[in-house]
């Protein structure tokens, strides 16, 4: 079967903010309907929808089938939900439109991340026999394995605080970011450890967010955008999950994600990397050959502000934003999940 | 760790504490609660009345709800089940029913206990009114509300037909 | 606007398999054993299935009570349920006779006593159960590193 086209055709997403008091649907509820009204479609012509959350992120069992009210679901619709990041949810979209069964997605994911102890709940997530018992926190693996990285001369503390300063700069452009800072990388370094070798800037800070992503394919998707942004490769790929027998200083599943997406057939303008720590955007930045060509996360990335389970679909959402504008031709999203970017989904665009 | 057929079982308990919060268009809802009135939402859309007003938006027309509306106190049973089955903390007496109730003024059923009379004599249509806790024991709950009881008014017409097919 | 604590509390209790079920039973009776994978790597804690292969493992190893920091982290502040109350390592560990690291914690007392390469051995929980907790955390071998 042919691969059909199938492109962003608009995003919308809410400012970061921290200690929301709205409930999720509350949160979610402007940004589905902002969205919508950007392309100016009727309801009734979205023939699935898809939300990426985490349950353990608000607290309450099921919270994803509240967020239906959100949605608008009446008559009654198509929907689906995947516990984990929306670009996660974007994916199966995708996946849905290749089917046939629709023209026309929306994706949409929020992640209400300081309602609870943020580095606790993502413990979860982890191998439940060997490592969630002893409740370490995604901080404290980041940062073993930025260490690994320091070690091996891979990079320097000085990289890393390098890639806090511009993402804090860039965020100054960024009306929804949430850390911002004219600061340099000097000033970082001086700076003392939260868990050593990390530094509080080399850890993304937890907020509350939501956001939502219309995708469509072939003539839908140029009837609703001037210049949509079209996917021209998507791949998701896992590394094991135990910690030890995975490679700390390089991402094999990263890479294979990348090459399998076609990052490396042409130059890429833009890349928005989901990267939660610093070291890590720069092992990403290496496991898709990534040159000085390209400019990395100029929204300010997930470093600025990380919405547990909506940073993956914001960078795609930033990406495909400067497709539309004609500020880039080729862009690159990529979300990560689980600990020491255990997952990777890869995904390039282009403008015609 | 306890063992049956070689087979290990791992004693793991999880918990996390959060900082609920339960959003800025329940507030007028829970402040009601907390002097005894039952206060719901009008959908600007469709024009419904939510009570309670879910998660502050009409799941028909994604909107978020927009005036207070002052409902019941009585109500008309829509639906009930009688409940025979013994579960993990449970704290009433078996058998017991639980009912959906649509308050007067609401367009929507919420659920709660139905008591003070025989399982057995709880109906569709039954007309009901809330039996509050002592006010000392109430908080921004619908706890506050210990139970609900037939009023003996004339049972509503809730458009279900005994028998009907 | 009203906002409360909620705690979310689930007290489970998980069937761990054959493979697993005879490792927690070692670890209870004080023993450290691994599984070797098909390239001939040795796992601790044992791997059921090979990473890579996917083959089922079952050819065991026992290995010694002493290892190597492979990397580490310091955890200034620890957090609730975490292995040791005052501020201490997280590492990755490779036993004696394993090629795999594990992630336990180390008792190290100060950052500037551990590095990667530190030499470490197991210290036992006082009261074992069955579960990665028998292994309490991990000492500094004194003079070793
Ligand atoms: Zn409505």
């Amino acid at each position: 079967m042919a691969r059909r086209d199938v492109a962003i055709v608009a995003t919308a997403q809410r400012p970061n903010e921290v200690g929301s008091t709205l409930t999720s649907v509350e949160l979610i509820l402007p940004v589905i309907n902002d969205v919508i009204a950007k392309v100016g479609i009727e309801r009734q012509k979205i023939g699935f929808w898809c939300h990426g959350s985490c349950d353990y992120m608000s607290g309450q069992p099921f919270s994803f089938v509240a967020a239906v009210d959100a949605i608008g679901a009446w008559p009654p619709i198509v929907e689906s939900h995947v516990e984990g990041d929306g670009a996660l949810a974007l994916y199966e979209a995708w996946v849905k439109i290749q089917t046939g069964e629709c023209d026309v997605a929306l994706v949409f994911s929020n992640g209400k991340t300081t309602s609870g102890p943020i580095d606790r709940i993502l413990n979860l997530q982890a191998d439940p026999y060997m490592v969630t018992p002893l409740w370490p926190g995604f901080d404290s693996l980041a940062a073993l394995q930025a260490r690994a990285c320091l070690d091996a001369g891979v990079l320097s503390e000085a990289d890393m605080a390098e890639v806090a300063a511009r993402s804090y700069r860039d965020a100054l452009n960024n009306p929804i970011a949430y850390a911002k800072e004219n600061v340099t990388a000097e000033q970082l370094l001086a700076r003392p450890y939260t868990t050593a070798p990390l530094r509080a800037h080399d850890c993304g800070v937890p907020v509350d967010g939501a956001n939502a992503i219309i995708l469509a394919a072939g003539d839908a998707a140029r009837s609703l955008a001037e210049r949509p942004a079209w996917i021209r490769g998507i791949d998701h790929r896992i590394d094991t999950q135990r910690l030890g027998a995975r490679s700390m200083t390089e991402s094999s599943s990263a890479a294979i994600a990348a090459a399998k997406a076609g990052v490396g057939d042409d130059r890429i303008d833009i890349a928005e990397l989901h990267a939660p720590y610093t070291h890590q955007e720069i092992l990403l930045r290496r496991a898709m050959n990534l040159g000085e060509g390209t400019h990395v996360n100029p929204s300010g990335g997930a470093l600025v502000s990380n919405p547990a389970m909506a940073a993956g679909l914001a960078r795609f959402a930033e990406a495909a934003e400067s497709v539309f504008s004609g500020s880039a031709d080729r862009v690159l999203a990529h979300c990560t999940s689980g600990p020491m970017l255990q997952q990777n989904l890869v995904c390039v665009m282009e403008g015609e | 760790m306890s063992e049956a057929d070689g087979i290990m079982r791992l004693r793991q308990p999880i918990s996390v504490t959060y900082n609920w919060s339960a959003g800025p268009n329940a507030t007028s809802h829970l402040n009601g609660l907390l002097d005894g009135t039952l206060v719901g939402k009008r959908c600007p859309g469709c024009s419904l009345v939510y009570f309670p007003p879910r998660n502050g938006v009409c799941p028909k027309c994604a909107r978020i709800l927009g005036d207070d509306v002052v409902v019941g106190p009585r109500g008309t049973i829509t639906t009930f089940c009688v409940v025979n089955v013994p579960f993990l903390g449970q704290k009433i007496k078996l058998p017991y029913v639980a009912a959906q109730i649509l308050l007067d003024g609401a367009d929507i059923s919420m659920q709660h206990l139905i008591q003070e009379c025989e399982a057995a004599d709880v109906r569709i249509g039954m007309r009901v009114e809330p039996v509050w806790k002592d006010r000392s024991e109430w908080g921004p709950s619908l706890e506050n509300i210990a139970h609900f009881r037939p009023t003996g008014e004339p049972d509503r017409d809730m458009g279900v037909e005994a028998g009907a097919s | 606007m009203f906002t409360a604590p909620l705690v979310v509390a689930y007290p489970y209790k998980r069937t761990v398999g054959t493979l697993l079920s005879r490792f927690f039973q070692s670890l209870q009776e004080g023993r450290l054993e691994g599984t070797k994978g098909s390239d001939g790597r040795v796992y601790f804690p044992p791997a059921e299935f090979d990473p890579v292969t996917g083959r089922q493992l079952d050819e065991w190893v026992t290995l010694a009570e002493t290892g190597t920091v492979v990397t580490w982290a310091w955890q200034s502040a620890p957090q609730p349920d975490q292995p040791l109350e005052r501020p201490f390592a997280w590492a990755l560990i490779t036993l004696d006779g394993a090629d795999v690291p594990l992630l336990h914690a180390v008792d190290a007392g100060d950052m500037a006593r551990i590095r990667t390469g530190s030499r470490v051995k197991v210290r036992w929980a006082d009261e074992r159960s069955g579960g990665i907790r028998d292994i309490a955390c991990f000492d500094l071998l004194e003079g070793a590193s």
